[in-house]
């Protein structure tokens, strides 16, 4: 019982004092403004402390440590040291002018310093015993000139292969990071990765408090970059490689698991812009923040459901974002036109953004990359990507499906409603899509030819729609001067529908056609 | 060229602060140079800690770095000088005192 009230009452203060840890604070981070970095590492750098980033030549560890000093002195008020064993500073300012950066003008203003260190072997004939003390001076008086709060070391092996004491340059090695962490400093240590080790010492990685791995791969003749975290000292972080791209915005992370499922689902719902085929879906459409995915044969009508989908989007003020990976806007406004679409006002207006591009341009994630930055700077509240097939032809399957799922993550955090056509290979089974991409998708419509006869007749049915009811009928419809025009279910006495001229020919006979009768079938 | 090999060496030696390396390095350089350039020599001693910006301008990482600013061309050797063998090489330096090299 004494010990129990003499007992002291828990106090932070002598707990350090005790040698005990404080009570645990969340890890402060500094953001590094590079888009999808600071996703994927739940807001950025462990702050006041060193990571490193390694990755073979070419990987971009220059431009990713330099983004990260751009980005700090524009967007984060810190101001940073770039000191760089390898290039020098104009070589530095003219390949960040590459990525939109305009480092002279931080440098005017004292907002970064870029020093050059030079290191020729030959002049240092080594007579005794040294350390690295020069450095240190050399970048702490840079770090104190400026007020720095973010450095950089390109690269640590550049550094250390002038000197050939081994002891030296692991004492230093370990000094060097520690040094970083009382000057505290977010600090990015780039290393070049050994064949088959982290680092060329085997040290800095366990000496950093992040490790970052850049890596470079060329498959079938294009080149893709991938970014993983390898550890985070005292945070949760995604092992997972991840893309990225670097390009005239600087870097982009295209994480694929950080969004989550996490999105609102509304009630809201929007028109398909097909009044019959609206009529086939309990809510009179889709709901708003849906991903669609219509896919049939080629020439089966699944441009022409998407104009009408933008269509219908333009005229209630909607915003809408159309990526043809087939077809110019021009081509497209044309084609449209003939079946009584006219696109071209909403183009002129601006609600109708057309991007045409062929897929083969980019590559995968830089077609992702490139879509998320357009609807990103054109806020639309409709997007149709026309066709998605297209894009299998820049990647692998399993690439493909999953930028897609980064894609309709992405847009369903916005509330956008997404159509997405297939094209499908004749002959196959109709419901197989190429991509196996339906259990992306919340809607999946078919649409394709019946053939009966004699006759190919257009018809279009709904596989599937999430959290709505449904008809389940294959729906004939005519491609006609006023668009696409669901016709309306004619049974035979057995039960069967009949298409095409043996529904003529019903209609002849009986031409009093129970249209709320098949009104009632069509949604269940 | 009897003259040049006869003109004054000039000798700076970067340390930072009183440590044990800086110290033994300024000690192993005033004995060498008594030694091999009596008369023909200036000592410079630049401490990093007074002067960081020197750090910089002078291109100084590893310290002590003893470097040779006369005669041309110039020299940097790193370490406490303690092998005198290395620097005697690294600075150039023959019997004599005169800067050897394959140039006459």
């Amino acid at each position: 019982m004494t010990s129990a009230v003499r007992r002291p009452k828990p106090d932070p203060t002598k707990r350090a004092r005790n040698g005990r840890r404080p009570a645990r604070r969340p890890l402060a981070k500094a953001p590094t403004g590079i888009a999808g970095l600071d996703e994927i590492t739940n807001g950025g750098l462990p702050r006041g402390r060193p990571t490193l980033v390694c990755g073979g030549a070419g990987c971009g560890k220059t431009l990713l440590a330099m983004e990260f000093l751009v980005r700090g002195a524009l967007e984060h008020g810190e101001p940073g040291v770039f000191m760089s064993f390898e290039e020098t500073p104009a070589d530095l300012v003219e390949n960040a002018r590459s990525l939109g950066f305009d480092l002279a003008r931080l440098r005017a203003r004292r907002r970064l310093l870029l020093d050059y260190v030079r290191l020729e072997r030959s002049e240092l004939t080594e007579t005794g015993e040294y350390d690295l003390e020069g450095l240190f001076i050399r970048l702490g008086h840079a770090i104190d000139s400026i007020g720095a709060k973010r450095v950089v070391l390109d690269t640590i092996e550049t550094l250390f292969s002038g000197l050939s004491d081994r002891f030296v340059v692991r004492a230093e090695l370990a000094r060097l990071f520690r040094w970083l962490k009382t000057k505290e400093v977010t600090a990015i240590v780039t290393g070049e990765r050994e064949a088959e080790h982290l680092t060329r010492h085997g040290l800095e990685e366990y000496v950093s408090d992040c490790v970052i791995l850049l890596d470079q791969r060329v498959r079938e003749q294009s080149a893709t970059r991938r970014l993983r975290i390898l550890k985070y000292r005292g945070s949760a972080h995604g092992g997972n490689e991840v893309p990225f791209l670097i390009d005239d915005h600087g870097v982009s992370v295209l994480p694929i698991t950080s969004l989550g499922l996490t999105h609102q689902a509304t009630t809201a719902h929007l028109s398909t812009g097909v009044p019959g085929l609206d009529a086939m879906f309990a809510r009179e459409g889709y709901f708003r923040g849906n991903s669609v995915l219509a896919s049939g044969t080629a020439g089966t009508g699944k441009s022409s459901l998407a104009a009408h989908f933008v269509e219908a989007a333009c005229r209630r003020g909607e915003r809408c974002l159309y990526f043809a990976f087939e077809e110019s806007p021009s081509q497209i406004a044309r084609n449209m036109r003939s079946i009584g679409i006219d696109l071209e006002p909403w183009m002129r207006r601006g609600l109708l953004q057309v991007h045409a591009q062929r897929p083969t341009a980019l590559g995968l994630e830089a077609h992702l990359v490139a879509m998320h930055r357009l609807i990103d700077a054109c806020q639309p509240q409709v997007v149709v990507v026309d066709p998605v097939t297209n894009l299998i032809a820049v990647g692998s399957e399993i690439e493909v499906k999953a930028m897609l799922a980064r894609l309709i993550d992405f847009m369903k955090l916005r509330q956008i409603t997404a159509l997405f056509t297939s094209l499908t290979e004749g002959g196959g089974a109709a419901e197989q899509t190429d991509l196996g991409v339906s259990s992306l998708m919340d809607v999946w419509m078919l649409l394709g030819n019946l053939e009966a006869n004699g006759e190919r007749n257009r018809a279009i049915q709904i596989v599937k729609a999430r959290g709505m009811a449904h008809s389940n009928q294959v729906r004939e419809f005519l491609m006609t001067d006023r668009g696409i025009v669901l016709l309306d279910v004619s049974r035979r006495a057995d039960g069967s529908v009949a298409i095409g001229s043996a529904r003529d020919a019903r209609r002849e006979q009986a031409p009093a056609d129970d249209r709320p009768a098949a009104r009632r079938r069509g949604v269940e | 060229m009897k003259t040049g090999a006869r003109r004054t060496w000039r000798l700076r030696l970067y340390v930072a602060g009183q440590t044990p390396k800086s110290v033994t390095a300024l000690a192993n350089l005033k004995r060498l140079c008594k030694s091999h350039l009596a008369g023909r020599y200036r000592i410079e001693v630049v401490d990093l800690l007074r002067q960081p910006h020197l750090a910089r301008r002078d291109e100084i990482i590893v310290i002590p770095t003893l470097v040779r600013t006369l005669p041309p061309p110039i020299r940097r050797i790193i370490g406490d000088l303690s092998n005198q063998e290395r620097v005697l090489v690294g600075l150039d330096v023959r019997d004599g005192g005169s800067p050897g090299g394959r140039s006459p």
